[in-house]
């Protein structure tokens, strides 16, 4: 068992007591909600006749099903179903007294996006969300996890999960890298390496050279994938990093109050004599950018690499890949260079924030969206939106002929209208390539990071990044 | 399924079997994400691998494992089923649609929790016996697999193999205290006092 990681530490300091079973009933200290995985919860709470325990740790947002023009929001919704969820969201919160960023809101915004940029995540909580991308907000220190929504009820019902300890493995991702090579390109070879299911049972401490370098908001799009690789949460220790892109946020107090509130956060990094479970080092010197070929996240390779012969593959794994490499249309030995591209997509809690609209700028400055392409790019929230236009980072994305919407989980997962159709291949800065999950079942969805989606845009097929801006 | 007043035991669940085979069943594949927009999850069970079992022009083809084990009650998947993401709305599709139980090779953890708040449990075993018994029930349909919580047993026919439950899970199941909120409510002053111990910004 692990010893004085930071995970030990803030569990001990969130756990309540020792459950029948074993498990630990475990205290959250922020709980996120959406409109899509908490209706069901708030009506078992009212079946039962009880109330929100703690609605001041809550926070809600409206970000799965919020339509992504300016148009579409206006209400009630054209989508039916989605007017529904969002005046069921509006009731429940109304009733219970929890705060709301909703889609008229200037801070409304993709939940996982929004709780850091306002400060709401802090180093040393336990963050639960009823959606498994919460690992996000280990970026910051604190443990993320995603919940199912029968567990919603229950932090609802007493601020509170049952939760088993898991095993701590470090992850040390070490060398260097080009700075087109993002945080995004270093969790796609953490998850080749690994594979999407090395992580079960395990919580990923990061770290390393590549990841000390890192700033939050690419360490947030890092933690973010920790699910796809199996891991229910994923953290990056506090430290002067995380301080100064705390300080100055809504909800962090100012002066001395801060200073002492950040003594405390550095304290939950792991101590030098921390004990692991396991211990794992992945070597990125070098790396070169990465996209995927299959159909999971982990089905990746660097764009100079040719797609793998599933023959040489261990053989668990050469029948999905085989799968795999017949949906998406690539060819074993070849790399993925020269696939062509019909719709490309930059956003999402992985990678919505500002700075990789700003990266994906760079690219973008000076040339256009090949005219075979579709270019959608959304925010991960309004306050990223607002920074982006008033930096002019947005005009960049206008100029090239990007659609240029409002922000929330659009293209990821296809629930607000933004959808791929019939067999169109989208390159894609989001977390997922299942089928299916952009919204059509003969779809394909190719990951990558920011750069890459903008310089597959400009080029109409996947290409290295670096050799678009070199 | 309970008002949270009483929660009943899962001992044992038995059924005729559906093999679904594959490693990393996703669950987008599960229920894609499209049915997610329903406010309750009463008709999910209509939805449970929605896109696999039709046709292009939304026709039943009737190949899907669930179409051709409509009588089904034991699932029998492979590796790291249920990976994606934390929709309940995907056990609760296969609860819907008649399923009690669960074995396979591994489970992703958040499914393997939604699971246990359902009170469906779900077993693992290595490959070769998953593989086994994947074969047995598409040639014996009718075969009733039984999943024994309390010992960590399935048998069929003739045949028991030891399984693995979690610990937590197999207790909650056993003693009944798998739905948790009455139990989590029964600790609030201790709640209260971590609450308050924490720093203010933080509570």
């Amino acid at each position: 068992m692990s010893e004085r990681t930071l995970y030990d530490k803030v569990w001990d300091r969130h756990r309540v007591a020792t459950l029948p079973n074993g498990q630990d009933q475990l205290f959250v200290s922020l709980h996120l909600i959406h409109e899509v995985t908490s209706p069901q919860a708030f009506s078992m709470l009212s079946e039962r006749g009880l109330d929100v325990a703690y609605p001041d740790r809550t926070v809600a947002v409206a970000d799965h099903i919020a339509p992504t023009t300016v148009e579409g929001r206006e209400r009630p919704l054209a989508d039916e179903t989605a007017e529904t969820m969002l005046a069921t969201i509006e009731e429940n919160v109304a009733a219970a007294g929890i705060t709301y960023y909703g889609l008229d809101s200037s801070e409304q915004g993709i939940t996982h996006v929004v709780a850091p940029e306002l400060g709401l995540t802090q180093p040393g909580m336990v963050v639960a969300c009823g959606d498994s991308h919460t690992a996000t907000h280990g970026a910051l220190g604190a443990i993320g996890i995603g919940i199912g929504t029968s567990q919603i009820r229950d932090v609802f019902a007493s601020g509170c999960i049952a939760a088993e300890k898991r095993a701590v493995r470090r992850v040390d991702l070490e060398g260097d890298v080009d700075e087109w090579v993002s945080a995004k390109d270093l969790m796609l070879r953490l998850l080749a390496d690994l594979g999407v299911d090395g992580g079960v049972g395990f919580v990923y401490e990061y770290g390393g050279s590549a990841v000390e370098r890192l700033d939050v908001e690419e360490r947030l799009a890092l933690c973010n994938m920790s699910i796809e690789g199996g891991a229910r949460s994923g953290y990056v220790e506090p430290d002067e990093t995380t301080v100064e892109y705390l300080r100055g946020r809504e909800h962090v107090p100012h002066g001395e109050a801060f200073e002492a509130l950040a003594e405390d956060w550095l304290s939950f990094a792991s101590d030098d004599d921390a004990v692991y479970d396991d211990h794992v080092t992945v070597d990125v010197d070098g790396l070169a950018p990465m996209v995927t070929w299959g159909t999971n996240p982990g089905q990746a390779v660097e764009i100079t690499e040719p797609v793998p012969d599933p023959a040489t593959l261990p053989p668990g794994d050469r029948e999905a890949a085989a799968d795999a490499i017949d949906h998406v249309g690539v060819t074993p030995g070849e790399s993925m260079q020269g696939t062509p591209v019909d719709v490309a997509f930059i956003g999402t809690c992985t990678n919505g924030r500002v700075s990789d609209f700003e990266r994906a700028a760079r690219v973008l400055e000076g040339r256009t969206v090949h005219p075979d392409v579709r270019a959608l790019a959304v925010p991960g929230s309004q306050r990223v939106k607002r920074e982006l236009e008033a930096s002019g980072v947005a005009d960049v994305f206008v100029d090239a002929g990007w659609e240029w919407r409002e922000s929330g989980c659009s293209l990821c997962i296809g629930m607000n209208g933004d959808v791929i159709y019939d067999d169109e291949l989208c390159v894609s800065a989001s977390n997922r390539n299942y089928v299916g999950r952009q919204g059509s079942k003969q779809g394909r969805t190719v990951l990558a990071s920011p750069a890459t989606v903008a310089a597959a845009a400009v080029e109409g097929e996947l290409v290295d990044v670096r050799e678009v801006v070199g | 399924m309970t008002d949270g007043a009483t929660v009943p035991t899962v001992t044992h669940v038995s059924g005729r079997g559906v093999p679904i085979r594959g490693d990393d069943i996703d669950t987008d594949q599960i229920l894609p994400a499209r049915f997610l927009k329903e406010t309750t999850f009463e008709a999910m069970g209509e939805y449970a691998f929605h896109d696999q079992r039709r046709d292009d022009d939304g026709a039943i083809h009737g190949d899907h494992p669930l179409d051709r084990h409509p009588d089904g009650e034991v699932l029998v998947v492979n590796d790291n089923f249920g990976c994606g993401s934390s929709r309940e709305h995907a056990p609760q599709a296969l609860q819907r649609w008649g399923v009690d139980g669960i074995v396979g090779e591994s489970f992703a953890e958040i499914f393997h929790d939604n699971c246990t708040s359902l009170g469906i449990p779900v077993a693992t075993a290595p490959h070769d016996t998953i593989a086994r018994l994947q074969e047995y029930v598409e040639a014996n349909p009718e075969t009733v697999v039984e999943l024994d919580v309390e010992n960590e047993r399935v048998s069929y026919d003739d045949t028991v193999v030891e399984v693995t439950i979690s610990d937590s899970m197999r207790e909650a199941l056993v003693e009944g205290r798998w739905d948790t909120t009455e139990l989590l409510r029964s600790n609030m002053e201790s709640v209260e006092r971590v609450h308050e111990s924490l720093s203010p910004t933080q509570r």
